[in-house]
């Protein structure tokens, strides 16, 4: 049986097997045996996971284990970085998305990103959020307006900004950047949303925000999420994956993974962050 | 007490600290310190040397423009109305007249012409350099911007008149005549003329513009396009919608740096524009720039302390505050752009 590669399926996981076999059904990403170098230098190897749908997986480990580097090759933004390779099979939805076919900005339009750093354009927020619908086509002024209030009120914005929509994004405090970007990314509607440790930056307040906000957005969207704060990887996600060196030490539901892991390195990273 | 101290009154600061530090060193001016001290020492005076060359500059054209001793000052014999508002520019005549629009609306037509060709042709070069050229092809066309600026305007300027007028604008405007074809259109151009004093020109500042464009473009920090990435952007949309709207006031900048060596040029347009003041916008006509006058003047025989040698001051005066004007707006823009990023 071929489910989460052998580290999911050990006997630890045994308990989830119900959800884990409904999540095994539909995968949203799946990589076998995926590969990934910088130039010369291999960051990822043997990468062999399935990323649930409409859930939310946390990948977490040691900081230049590659968590990043595996988030992006799930929407190809490491094409942009020169000499880098992906090799094996990246599927969405069962269709490989490093095939010659595939329209990589159709691919981000399905795929969002949220970055570590908040990354507003220096642009009015109105213009922030409606940038993605304009690039794609949307020139319906009222079909805009509409977009940007639900985004922004999805990304729990839309009552400290309504009123200066016109505004420069630069002007907002931290927190708000960040969930400017967020509604940024909800405006192309996205099946996925990728985080890069969105709530770094942020102070205890606006990361429990950004946190229920991702709670709530996980009815519908499907969200990989990186985070250093074993805390916050507990709160919101289900599944969650531990990488080590480049690797892909052990996936399973997040309960069991906290509360009983199955690898040595996996217990000692956890304890130790915890201890 | 103890915080009065080390703490001394604001307009004390610099020299209380200093104090206390000769006190900590306990008066051992060592080697490297005395170093330390003549180097800085140098750098100031090279900062004052500079600033007294532009003030100095600027009092030799009060002095000779505004107000000199015994009334002898341009000013003094020409009303600024007249200059400011005479259509006609004739010192060398018997009857002087002495408009300075002429020679500036010269000097309009070659900047209008040279930023119709520079801006355009800086900005694209800059954004391909910045954004679309392999490191291959940058390490290709960058030399050879450089060295299109270190060409001598005189060079230009030869170039404008013996090459660009009669080999290509007059094919185009007057074929008729060049090629001895009747029925073909015949718009009569003149030996010297604006336009291929502006067309130099815009060649000249085009070096300029890329370069100093791609840097405020390359300063767009790479995390902004990414961002544009992520939600689905082609390199077109990052380029022109998130990269040039975000460095436009760093770009705003060099455009005005730009246009004000353009105001400046002199060799390139006296060589290939004439030396004939007309109050004209037809930019194949001889025209006059403000900068040609000046050389016009220097080098002809007008003797020293003659109204036409005056005239002279007055036109620079005219020159200096319009480029100062000019590069006082660009760093003021400059000043505003680093406030967004910092
Ligand atoms: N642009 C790049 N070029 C070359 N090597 C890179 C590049 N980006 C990352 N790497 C290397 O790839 C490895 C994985 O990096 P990655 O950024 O994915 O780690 P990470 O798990 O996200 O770390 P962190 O928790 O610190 O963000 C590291 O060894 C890093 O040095
Ligand atoms: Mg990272």
């Amino acid at each position: 049986m071929q489910t989460f590669g052998q580290l999911a399926s050990s006997p630890s996981a045994a308990s989830g097997s119900r959800l884990e076999q409904l999540a095994a059904a539909l995968p949203k990403f799946e990589t076998r045996g995926m590969n990934f170098f910088y130039g010369t230098h291999q960051a990822l190897f043997d990468i062999s996971l399935k990323v649930p749908q409409k859930s939310v997986t946390a990948l977490i480990g040691p900081s230049g284990c590659g968590k990043s580097t595996y988030l992006r090759t799930l929407n190809r933004m490491n094409d942009i970085i020169e000499h880098t390779r992906v090799m094996g099979p990246v599927l969405l939805d069962g269709k490989e998305i490093y095939s010659p076919d595939v329209d990589v900005v159709s691919l981000r339009k399905r795929v969002g990103m949220v970055f570590q750093k908040s990354t507003p354009f220096p642009k009015s927020i109105f213009d922030n959020v409606a940038y993605g619908p304009r690039i794609h086509g949307n020139r319906n002024r009222q079909s805009l307006v509409e977009i940007v209030e639900k985004c922004l009120r999805q990304a729990a914005l839309w009552e400290e900004v309504k009123d200066r929509l016109k505004d420069s994004a630069m002007a907002l405090s931290g927190g708000q950047q960040q969930r400017l970007c967020i509604a940024r990314a909800l405006a192309t509607s996205p099946e996925v949303l990728l985080m890069d440790e969105p709530a770094s930056a942020l102070d205890p307040a606006s990361t429990s925000r950004v946190e229920d906000l991702i709670i709530e957005l996980k009815q519908n969207y499907t969200i990989i999420i990186v985070t250093h704060n074993m805390q916050q990887a507990a709160r919101i996600s289900e599944w969650t994956a531990f990488f080590c060196q480049g690797r892909l030490v052990e996936f399973g539901l997040t309960k069991q993974l906290f509360t009983n892991p199955v690898q040595k390195e996996t217990e000692d990273y956890i304890t130790g962050r915890f201890g | 007490m103890t915080s009065d101290s080390t703490d001394p009154a604001p307009s004390a600061a610099p020299a209380g600290r200093m104090s206390a530090n000769t006190r900590e060193l306990g008066f051992r001016l060592t080697w490297g310190r005395t170093r330390e001290v003549a180097i800085q020492f140098g750098l100031f005076l090279c900062a004052v040397l500079t600033t007294l060359v532009t003030l100095a500059i600027a009092a030799v054209l009060f002095v000779e423009a505004v107000a000199g001793p015994g009334g002898s000052a341009f000013f003094q014999q020409v009303s600024v109305v007249e200059f400011l508002t005479g259509t006609e520019w004739t010192p060398q005549y018997t009857e002087k007249k002495f408009g300075v629009l002429p020679l500036v609306c010269g000097t309009l037509q070659i900047t209008v012409i040279a930023a119709l060709i520079g801006l355009p042709l800086g900005l694209l070069s800059a954004i391909y350099l910045s954004e679309y050229a392999a490191p291959r092809t940058r390490a290709i066309i960058k030399p050879a911007l450089e060295i299109l600026a270190g060409i001598p305007t005189v060079v230009y300027g030869y170039f404008a008149l013996t090459f660009i007028t009669p080999y290509v604008i007059k094919p185009l405007l007057q074929p008729g005549a060049v090629f001895k074809i009747s029925w073909l259109w015949n718009i009569p151009v003149d030996g010297f003329n604006a336009l291929s004093g502006g067309i130099v020109v815009g060649l000249m500042i085009v070096p300029l513009i890329s370069s100093l464009s791609e840097d405020v473009l390359r300063a767009v920090p790479r995390t902004l396009r990414e961002a544009g990435y992520a939600l689905g952007s082609t390199k077109f949309d990052v380029c022109t919608k998130i990269v040039v709207p975000s460095a436009l006031s760093g770009i705003f900048a060099a455009f005005l740096l730009a246009v004000s060596r353009a105001i400046g040029e002199t060799m390139a347009v006296t060589i290939a524009s004439g030396q004939k003041p007309t109050l004209t916008l037809n930019p194949l006509m001889q025209i006059e720039t403000m900068t040609a006058y000046i050389v016009n003047v220097m080098s002809g025989d007008a003797a020293v302390g003659t109204i036409e040698y005056k005239s002279l001051y007055a036109v620079a005066l005219v020159l200096f505050l319009v480029t100062l004007f000019m590069n006082w707006v660009s760093q003021m823009v400059l000043e505003r752009y680093r406030e967004v990023y910092q």
